[in-house]
């Protein structure tokens, strides 16, 4: 296995598992990051008005692309320092209850949201789970859906689970190349499925939980490359995001204006049925018999297996 | 089981897998006392000696809350597409085969309409039996399914929920289950329809951090671990045991996060006496109350 956290020189088609250590590069640019180089006029708002102040899930105004926006994102540290101050990332339920609070002020000026999607996932501690960790993300899923103004989330490093999509819920998910977007942790996946931490590289395989993975599922919407990885090129990496940013923004405002009632009622059934739409069932028994395959074989192309009755497809 | 966030690792809440009795006559793991010729534990899974609330299928489950007849499945036939063509140790198509061969179920959600009281209601009840529970593309198809009908018909909703978390054997369509079944619990809030969520013995991870969490009126059976991260997830994290007692209904109250907790042999008469609150509410407001319609008239049988 290569390690690319060392070596920079990554094989042509990088693993999964080269994917998840690229995504969780130390070097690699982070939410200030792109709010630095891609905003102006930054206005951090704090705290959840109930609890505290989270630091690993932070949010304002600022001006992106000639318009104000309300922008969230996960941030994790530079350094241990830093790391340690921003909990690695892993967000509080103070956290989930402030982006909440800042979706419903975007709502509220008919401001678009942009969101920046870096964490291994909500923090599982006791403190997290007295405050209500369960509910702040289950809100947090309930009103990003709901929301009244456009939204794009772009995920540029992990994105760990339910912490990652509480604020997720966009009309437009982009990735960047070598970011990934999961369940579960690699680890904690192959703790679940095989009680081994260890096999994290193989599950990261099965998983498929890669940005050519996701968008091929079409649970995501458009993958920003990156000719070199973030952290080698960081500048590459921020302006390539910000100009598919302000591409999907433009259109989505131009079709949804955030103050034409009508068009935003038009907005939030779009993105309910673009969430509906997402993944395949069948309606009817399995008529496969599996002793047919050799009782081995499942068909490797996430494609096949069609499902005989269904419109419900991805797209 | 253990696959599903490890809630087997606090013995105070390992409880066993609800078997037909013929094999063995049951005893309660709590207290040990026989369940032979139990009333309650034939009706509720509960004993009555000791009041622990053992493992329940939904189908009991539902027998045991709903007037007696009233309850008509609907999409009893969704089944899972396998969207990953997903293997680890057995194609998980061979497991689904050899789940709904051992309980009988399409997938882990039942959902249907049903009266209660004489209330009409939609009922969503998961089966932990079922791959513990867990919500892939199906179960939250089912959960948006029913909170559908139940915005249509502006029939007050009701989930029981019995879940480990997301189906990891579904990858990121399980995830997004979560905003899916948030989004249909909105539309619902949104039509004032009632919506009581209903937590029990386990409920963790990707379904407690989405439409379990979402109630108007969120209860939970005694004694029932609950929280976002199941125990060995949060041991694993702390590098020591969890604190007794978190993680537990009782917990939960005491933060704030419930608003109640209702033995399951009050839950039919608790849930009765709610709904005709609502059944109030909705007078005063436009469209049809609850009570103008029949529940064998709801339904896809």
């Amino acid at each position: 296995m290569i390690d690319v956290a060392e070596h920079s020189a990554v094989a042509a088609t990088p693993t999964a598992w080269d994917r998840v250590k690229l995504a969780r590069h130390s070097e690699r640019p982070h939410f200030l990051d792109y709010l630095e180089a891609l905003t102006t006029d930054w206005v951090e708002l704090h705290g959840d008005r109930a609890f505290g102040d989270d630091r690993a899930l932070i949010g304002g105004l600022a001006t992106f692309d000639g318009q104000t926006v309300m922008v969230l994102g996960h941030q994790k540290g530079n350094d241990t320092k830093e790391n340690i101050a921003r909990n690695f990332g892993m967000a509080r339920p103070e956290g989930y209850r402030k982006a909440e609070r800042l979706m419903r002020h975007a709502e509220k000026f008919g401001f678009p949201l942009i969101t920046f999607i870096d964490t291994p996932g909500a923090e599982p501690g006791i403190g997290s789970e007295e405050r209500g960790q369960g509910t702040a993300i289950a809100e947090s899923l309930l009103t990003m859906a709901d929301l009244g103004v456009p939204s794009v989330a772009v995920v540029i490093g992990e994105g760990g689970s339910g912490g990652a999509l509480a604020i997720g819920v966009a009309d437009r998910l982009l990735m960047l190349e070598n970011t990934i977007y999961a369940v579960a942790s690699p680890e904690a996946c192959a703790a679940i499925l095989w009680k081994d931490a260890g096999r994290a590289a193989e599950a990261a395989e099965t998983m498929r939980i890669t940005a050519a993975d996701l968008a091929a599922f079409g649970i995501i919407d458009e993958v920003v490359p990156e000719a070199s990885p973030a952290h080698e090129r960081p500048k590459d990496a921020i302006q390539g995001t910000g100009a598919a940013l302000a591409r999907h923004l433009r259109e989505l405002t131009a079709e949804f204006p955030p103050h034409d009632a009508g068009a935003i009622e038009r907005l939030r059934a779009a993105r309910y049925e673009r969430f509906r739409r997402i993944g395949a069932w069948r309606e009817a028994e399995p008529t496969t018999r599996h002793s047919d395959e050799g009782g081995i074989s499942a068909p490797r192309n996430g494609r096949s297996g069609e499902p005989r009755e269904s419109a419900q497809r991805s797209g | 089981m253990r696959r599903f966030f490890g809630f087997r690792s606090a013995p105070a809440f390992a409880i066993p897998p609800d078997v037909a009795s013929d094999d063995v006559p049951p005893s309660c793991p709590r207290c040990g006392v026989s369940l032979v010729e139990d009333a309650r534990y034939e009706r509720y899974r509960v004993c009555s000696a000791c009041g622990a609330h053992l493992a329940i299928g939904s189908r009991r489950r539902i027998a045991a809350l709903v007037d007696e007849g009233s309850f008509r499945e609907t999409d009893a036939k969704l089944f899972s597409a396998d969207p990953l063509s997903f293997t680890d140790d057995a194609p998980y198509r061979l497991r689904l085969d050899e789940q709904r061969r051992v309980t009988g179920q399409a997938d882990a959600l039942i959902t249907g309409t049903a009266g209660l009281h004489g209330h009409k209601i939609v009922l969503a009840a998961l089966d932990f039996a079922f791959m513990g529970g867990s919500m892939g593309l199906v179960v939250g198809e089912k959960l948006v399914r029913a909170a559908e009908l139940a915005r249509e018909r502006r029939i007050p909703l009701l989930s029981i929920v019995a879940s480990g978390g997301a189906r990891m054997q579904e990858g990121m369509y399980s995830l997004l289950q979560m905003a899916k079944t948030a989004a249909a619990i909105q539309r619902l809030h949104a039509a004032g329809v009632p919506y009581v969520s209903v937590l029990t013995h386990p409920t963790t991870g990707g379904v407690f951090a989405s439409f379990a969490s979402l109630g108007d009126v969120i209860v939970a059976e005694p004694g029932a671990l609950i929280g976002f991260a199941g125990p060995r997830v949060v041991e694993h994290f702390l590098g020591r045991p969890l604190p007794p007692g978190s993680h537990s209904a009782e917990f939960l109250l005491e933060h704030g996060m419930i608003d109640a907790i209702v033995p399951r042999a009050e839950l039919p008469a608790t849930l009765g006496t709610l709904l005709r609150h609502y059944t109030r509410s909705d007078a005063r407001h436009d469209g049809p109350g609850y009570e103008l319609r029949e529940p064998a008239a709801i339904g896809h049988d």
